[in-house]
Parts: C-alpha cells; sequence; structure tokens
C-alpha cells in the first residue's frame, strides 16, 4: 500500500514557499522604493515575530502545554547575544560570523534556561504551567533591569545594585548598565538574515514535527496515560518541545538584540506583553498550524502601521480586526462555510462534475 | 513456563482495600480472563500489573523478571502492553502513527537525524511504516491508514487500540474490557480478531470482559474477583459454574 507521506511534504514546502515569496515581494517593493522608512523599520522584528510565532506555537500547538513566558526565552537570547557581540566587536571584525557565533550562544543560553525552568514546571499542568511562566518570564525581565556588567583592566565586575558598586578602575567600560541595558550592539541583523532564521526555524519545527520525537510530543500531548503505556518517557519529550522551543525564541532575541543600537529590558518588548502578543499570533494562526502563526504574525505586525493614518482609531480597528479573525477561525459556522468554499473542494467537485458527464 | 505470576498482591486506598491478597499465574499462550461484578477492583489489577498504581505489598513476576512496583514506561519496555477500558487513543495523529507510537521504543533514530532527515530517519521510517502496515492490515485497519483516529468507529477504535499495544512488541497483552459498547456482531468478530492474535503472535493475553459469551467463549481459565477478593479461579467451564460466583452476579 502506497502512503501519502509526499502530501506532508508538499504541505511544508507551501509553507516555505509562502515565506520566500514573501520575502521576494518585500524585496521588489524596495528596490522599487515604495516601502516607507518606518515599514522598513518593522522588517526585522516581523521576522522576530514570526520565529517567535512559530517557536510558541511549538509548545502550545505540538506539545498541548500554555506556556506565557516566552518573552523571558527572547530576552536570555537577547541579553546573552548582544553582551557576547559588545565584547568581540573588535575582536571578530567579521560580522557574518560574529553573528552567527552570537546566534549559538543566544539559542544555547535560552534553551539551558528552558530546560532549568522546564524540570520543576513541566510537572504542573495547564492553568498552573502558564502561572509559573509567566512569572518567569517577568522575573527574567526584573533581572535584566537590575543587572550591571563592566570590565575593566582587572576582568570583569558584576552587581545587581548599582553601576557605582561595580568599583571599577578609571579606564573601565559599563557594558550592561542596568535599566539602561547595552548600548552599542553591532547592527548585524538584516532582513536577509531574519528571513534565513525564520526558514531555519521553520525547517527545525517542521521536521521535528514529523519524526519519531514529534510523534511522542503530541502522543503525550492527546493522552498522557496512554503515552506512558506503550513506553513513551513524558518528561523527556514535554522537556525536549519546551527546550527547543526556547532556544528558537532565544535565537528570535538574538535577531532582534543586534536589531537596535540600544537593549532595554522594557515591558514593552520582553513583558508580559509581549507573550501575550505571542500567544495571539499563535491562537488566531491557528494552534498547531505553523503557516497559520506566520501568517497572523505578519498581519498582526504589519496593521497597526498600516492604520497609522488613521491615528485615534488605530487600536480600536485593530482590535475588531482580532474579534474578527477569532470569528472565522474558530467559530463553527465560519469553519463550515471555509470547509464549502474551500478551493479544494471546488476543485474536487468540478473534476466529480467532470467524471459524471 | 509461566510469563506472569503474581503473588500475594494489594492496594489499599484509604480505607478501602481494592485489591487484598491477589494471585494469579499465567502460562505462556494462555487466553486468561479476569471477570467480576463493577467495583471489584478488576481495573485496578491491571493498574497494579502495569504499573499505573503502586502495590503496597506482593509481587509480580514476568517472564521470572520482578517488576513490583516499577514505572509503566519500564514495565511495558519489560513487555505488558495494554488498552483502556475507555478508549485512549492519540486522537489527533492518524491512525498509521498511533501504531508507530507504540513502535518508539523499537525502532531509534536520533533528533538530529530527524531534524536533518539522514539516511537513517528514510530508512527507519521506512521500517516503521511498514511495520505498522502489516499491524493495520491484521485489524483491517490499512485503508484507514491516514485517517485521523478520532474519525474511526468506536469498534475501530477498540480494535486500533490493541494494534497500538501489539506494536510494542508485548509478552503479555492485557485488554481491558475490549466488547465494551460493541454490539453481538461486533463481539463475534472480535472474538475471532482476539484468537487470531494468540495463535499468530503466540500471545499470552489477559482480559478483563463482562461479556460472558466472550468470556465463555474464548478464555482458557478465569478468575473472579468480588470486592476486591479472589472468590474463585481456574478452568473456564468450572469457574461459570461455581455456585458462589454465580451468587455474585445475580444475587442470592
Amino acid at each position: 500500500m502506497k502512503l501519502k507521506t509526499t502530501k506532508l511534504t508538499k504541505n511544508n514546502l507551501i509553507t516555505y514557499g509562502f515565506v520566500i515569496a514573501l520575502f521576494a515581494v518585500v524585496q521588489i517593493f524596495l528596490s522599487a522604493g515604495k516601502v516607507s522608512s518606518l515599514m522598513q523599520g518593522l522588517l526585522v522584528p516581523l521576522c522576530v515575530y514570526v520565529i517567535l510565532a512559530i517557536s510558541l506555537n511549538l509548545v502550545v500547538g505540538i506539545s498541548g502545554e500554555l506556556s506565557l513566558g516566552h518573552a523571558g526565552f527572547m530576552c536570555v537570547g537577547a541579553f546573552a547575544s548582544a553582551f557576547f557581540s559588545k565584547c568581540t566587536v573588535d575582536l571578530i571584525p567579521v560580522a557574518g560570523l560574529r553573528f552567527l557565533i552570537a546566534l549559538l550562544i543566544g539559542a544555547m543560553a535560552a534553551a539551558i534556561f528552558g530546560i532549568l525552568i522546564g524540570i520543576p514546571v513541566l510537572r504542573l499542568r495547564g492553568d498552573y504551567l502558564a502561572i509559573v511562566t509567566l512569572a518567569f518570564g517577568e522575573i527574567i525581565k526584573n533581572i535584566a533591569n537590575v543587572l550591571f556588567v563592566g570590565k575593566d583592566s582587572n576582568g570583569f565586575h558584576f552587581s545587581i545594585k548599582d553601576a557605582v558598586s561595580l568599583n571599577m578602575e578609571p579606564d573601565g567600560v559599563m557594558l550592561i548598565n542596568g535599566p539602561q541595558g547595552i548600548t552599542g550592539t553591532p547592527g548585524d541583523s538584516s532582513f536577509l538574515i531574519g528571513i534565513l532564521l525564520v526558514l531555519v526555524t521553520l525547517f527545525v519545527v517542521l521536521n521535528l514535527i514529523n519524526s519519531r520525537d514529534g510523534r511522542a510530543i503530541m502522543s503525550i500531548r492527546d493522552n498522557r496515560i496512554a503515552a506512558e503505556s506503550v513506553g513513551i518517557n513524558i518528561t523527556k519529550y514535554k522537556l525536549m518541545a519546551f527546550t527547543v522551543s526556547a532556544a528558537l525564541a532565544g535565537a528570535a532575541g538574538v535577531l532582534y538584540a543586534h536589531n537596535l543600537s540600544t537593549l532595554t529590558a522594557a515591558p514593552k518588548n520582553f513583558g508580559y506583553n509581549m507573550s501575550i502578543m505571542i500567544l495571539v499570533f499563535v491562537v488566531l494562526g491557528g494552534i498547531g498550524n505553523m503557516r497559520g502563526s506566520i501568517i497572523s504574525a505578519v498581519l498582526l505586525t504589519l496593521l497597526p502601521e498600516l492604520l497609522r493614518g488613521l491615528s485615534d482609531y488605530r487600536m480600536l480597528i485593530y482590535s475588531i480586526v482580532l474579534i474578527v479573525m477569532m470569528l472565522f477561525n474558530w467559530s463553527p459556522g465560519a469553519i463550515e462555510l471555509r470547509k464549502r468554499y474551500s478551493p479544494k473542494r471546488l476543485l474536487s467537485k468540478n473534476k466529480a462534475a467532470k467524471e459524471v458527464e | 513456563m509461566s510469563i506472569l505470576e503474581v503473588k500475594n498482591l494489594g492496594i489499599s486506598f484509604g480505607g478501602l482495600r481494592a485489591v487484598d491478597n491477589f494471585d494469579i499465574t499465567i502460562e505462556k499462550g494462555q487466553l486468561y480472563g479476569l471477570i467480576g461484578p463493577n467495583g471489584a477492583g478488576k481495573t485496578t489489577v491491571f493498574n497494579l500489573l502495569t504499573g499505573v498504581y503502586k502495590p503496597s505489598e506482593g509481587i509480580v513476576l514476568l517472564d521470572g523478571k520482578d517488576i513490583t512496583g516499577k514505572k509503566t514506561i519500564e514495565i511495558n519496555k519489560a513487555g505488558i502492553a495494554r488498552t483502556f477500558q475507555n478508549i485512549r487513543l492519540f486522537k489527533g495523529l492518524t491512525v498509521l502513527d498511533n501504531v508507530k507510537a507504540g513502535l518508539h521504543n523499537h525502532l531509534h533514530y536520533t533528533t538530529i537525524e530527524g531534524i536533518l532527515r539522514l539516511p537513517r530517519y528514510h530508512k527507519v521510517e521506512k521500517e516503521m511504516n511498514k511495520r505498522a502496515l502489516e499491524l493495520l492490515e491484521v485489524f483491517e485497519l490499512e485503508k484507514e491508514a491516514e485517517q485521523l483516529a478520532s474519525n474511526l468507529p468506536y469498534g475501530k477504535q477498540r480494535k486500533l487500540e490493541i494494534a497500538r499495544a501489539l506494536a510494542t512488541d508485548p509478552k503479555l497483552l492485557l485488554l481491558d474490557e475490549p466488547a465494551a459498547g460493541m454490539n453481538p456482531n461486533e463481539t463475534q468478530e472480535l472474538m475471532k480478531t482476539i484468537r487470531f492474535i494468540k495463535d499468530k503472535f503466540d500471545m499470552t493475553i489477559l482480559l478483563i470482559e463482562h461479556d460472558m459469551k466472550l468470556v465463555s467463549g474464548i478464555c482458557e481459565e478465569l478468575s473472579v474477583l468480588n470486592f476486591g477478593q479472589t472468590l474463585a479461579q481456574g478452568e473456564t467451564g468450572q469457574v461459570l459454574n461455581d455456585p458462589r460466583v454465580i451468587t455474585a452476579y445475580l444475587g442470592e
């Protein structure tokens, strides 16, 4: 018997193609000079959000756990990598190589935090897990805000009080300056790198899902007890999904940090609002649906900017769009309607009609 | 040589003695039935055997190896697989993937090989598909292989659960009320399937069942539980005619 595994690969190829097409379209608009500088500034963050949405979807959609601390992992990745890049900006003059190492460091740091948080937290379920991860995100953000690191001829100095208590020599340089964060991170990110990272993220997540490990992760989501009864190690696979997701969020943080000259841990970028926003991308795009995550992340990031002309009504329309999208995606009536008018069905109907003739 | 040897197994939940002094010996290739009125402790015995509960006392030997109080995963690796009274499938996965999840510990490749789609991934996945389809064919589910498990009709879901359990290549298969919710025709077919599995895989089977037709039709030996105590044990015909068993089921 022949299996239709090709259908799955085809579906994945469409997703990759979609991202590449998006890149091509933006490039065409860019070369035609049709993109405002404001929009240009949004391109890298767009990739950051897409990566975050895909990685969170791995936890929420595939592993079936609600995590509200995704911005925390992004924060870890951002700070670890920005710190590294700032220290080595003179040491490694090649931007590409420096960014690659920074990327690995950021992802690794976030993965380590993912494991550390995951081991105790993944014993909790549902709401409890959500609350603990939420708290974790806030803790990371607040720690980043009181972290002071400097370097002088004697080496590195750390403090979680203020810059003075670092006791540096006069030749000392501040590397991380508490609430003022890290200034002077080399701007190594670009839209191209962002898109490449999105593709890598997709590659990792989609291939993980369609493998032995992905099956194990999803079987735990569907039925813990049955998964255990066929010999699947619950802790291992939950932790795997959580850690991979954290590492990818860390990578998104690296991209984010290297797009800004000043990196601060504000509630706006690493706070709980951010975590919720990523979750909104995932839920609107369809839980477990990676392509949907990409589309909703792109739309919802661009929308507020596109609506800028409407000034005061901007956020009103934004929220209405959210509600409409939610209804369109999830209400039973809309699902029915979508099924009836889906291009696939219309096509097969035509085919059937022809065969009858 | 006995596959399963259980001695003096017992567990209490608070003040309730759910299973008390339970003994059972199952020989290789036997079809053994565990019956008893509702609440007698049959499923609790299954949960004790598969490590869902830790027994308060007693020992469980599987093929001569002590597996008392081990974790569910280890017990599955040691060779006990089960199905559930209320069907527990991986509903978001396809029928094929449900069986492949059962093959999890038998065919390996690393995470990296999986993500990078290295040659071993393709080789092992192919082998997995082959084995899973073979199993599905036994249960006549191969046509539904790529449907979601939740879309299967009830009887086929029961079959799929057995197929998944068999995929873990057990020495002993525990079936928890396999005929529950089936109509007489489906039950008849199920009896055939169970006999077929027993012969084809040379499987030892312990099953809980309420359907007396099925029990008397296929079980060679029986244990009867009542209020956690073993009421009777032995050859099916004898046990079913035991006045104490009849009393337990039908009342005085």
